[in-house]
């Protein structure tokens, strides 16, 4: 999963400070594997030198300083095409596309569009496979029948997901 | 509009049923031997818009045009000629008929069409040896597996060589292995006669063996080969 596509996405509701950021991460996406802070730090002032977040506005307290961060234009941009390039169809997706399609939903954007164009992709790579099978021997055969079941096991859960998407938008567009 | 060299084309298909709504402006096109597989959940509609493809449903409204003709000029008698001559159909179960033995179950559709019995079944037995079933002939279907029973079944839909297969759910009821064979034989029987196959499926191990794929979801499709 991208660390730092996912705090951009995050930001796209409106600005938020870093402490902010990890409790919206992991709240979502981190129920395994909460960000450290220096994680979240380390990804900000790396999207802040790529021009993809600005600081909003810089609170002085007691202790250190805290920066609110926004996205920027060339952030949003950044996001969308993230979202809309299906992943490459390997196992142990799951985390990933999860966080795409919470993101989508968060943000307003089409998320069955980004399951339909997943799909395609896997299907790509299945036709490969079914082609290779066809021609192989019997060691090819149960080679590509082993790709081919986890491939179709990602799908399940992508047509799955489809249906249950207006569900998934209502739990986490409180 | 129609793409360019389709053999088959819908544009903008609606179809209503008391208040539901199956087609909400569904496209598609397939040209000569392509195979185009129709994914969706249930209930979105793909069946229906098979069976509009098909010339058995009429849609409310939209256009279907097969080889340059459009459908919707054609009288009943015509569509059930195209259905008989150029489309050839496979479906999930209960497509042969239970007296006859299995060749004559493929002769069937020659002998509809008027060819005598002899030229009909020597044609039939052709395809059945294609499919690997020409060892079933005098069987009847109550005698055969499901598999074998499949594959008769597909022999039977290609036997007036036609130019369209539509193929609903056509591995349904089989194990993964013998809805592999069946895929294979189907698909490698179908490339040899240059048909094109419209292959209705929810199963991503059958949809492999299309070329593309077509999404239907609430009535409405997406063609992914020109969203990716």
């Amino acid at each position: 999963m991208s660390i730092g596509h996912t705090l951009l996405g995050l930001l796209e509701s409106g600005p938020r400070h870093g402490y902010d950021l990890k409790r919206a991460f992991d709240e979502k996406f981190g129920h395994d594997r909460p960000l450290h802070y220096g994680q979240v730090y380390s990804t900000m002032s790396r999207l802040l030198k790529n021009g993809l977040v600005e600081v909003d506005g810089v609170e002085a307290g007691g202790g250190p300083e805290r920066k609110r961060y926004a996205i920027t234009e060339a952030g949003v941009t950044d996001v969308q095409r993230w979202l809309a390039t299906p992943e490459k169809p390997e196992p142990y997706l799951q985390s990933t596309l999860y966080t795409k399609v919470v993101l989508a939903l968060l943000t307003h954007r089409n998320a069955a569009e980004i399951l339909d164009a997943q799909r395609s992709e896997h299907l790509r790579m299945m036709r490969i496979l079914t082609d290779r099978k066809r021609k192989g021997d019997l060691a090819d055969q149960l080679i590509c029948d082993h790709a081919l079941f986890h491939l179709e096991a990602d799908l399940r859960w992508l047509e799955l997901t489809a249906a249950r998407l207006e569900k998934l938008a209502e739990a986490v567009i409180r | 509009m129609t793409p360019e060299g389709s053999l088959l084309a819908a544009v903008d298909l609606r179809k209503t049923y008391g208040p539901t709504t199956a087609l909400d402006g569904a496209e598609f096109s397939i040209h000569p031997g392509e195979i185009v597989a129709v994914m969706g959940p249930s209930g979105s509609g793909k069946s229906t818009l098979l069976h509009c493809l098909a010339g058995i449903v009429t849609p409310d409204s939209g256009s279907i045009t097969y080889d340059g003709r459009e459908m919707a000029t054609m009288n009943d008698t015509q569509r059930s000629a195209l259905r008989r001559s150029e489309f050839g159909f496979v479906f999930q179960f209960g497509q042969l008929v239970p007296e006859l033995t299995c060749v004559e179950n493929v002769a069937l559709p020659l002998r509809l069409n008027g060819s005598n019995r002899k030229s009909a079944e020597r044609t039939a037995l052709q395809w059945m040896e294609r499919l690997e079933v020409d060892d079933l002939k005098g069987k009847r279907p109550g005698e055969v597996s499901g598999g074998q029973g499949q594959r008769v079944a597909v022999a039977r839909s290609l036997v007036t060589s036609p130019r369209v297969l539509f193929a609903d759910e056509p591995t349904g009821a089989l194990d993964s292995l013998n809805g592999e064979r069946v895929m294979d034989l189907l698909t490698d029987a179908a490339r040899s006669a240059n048909a094109a196959i419209v292959l209705v499926t929810h199963e991503a191990r059958v949809a492999a063996y299309s070329d593309r794929e077509i999404v239907v979801r609430d009535g409405k499709s997406r063609d992914m080969e020109r969203v990716v």
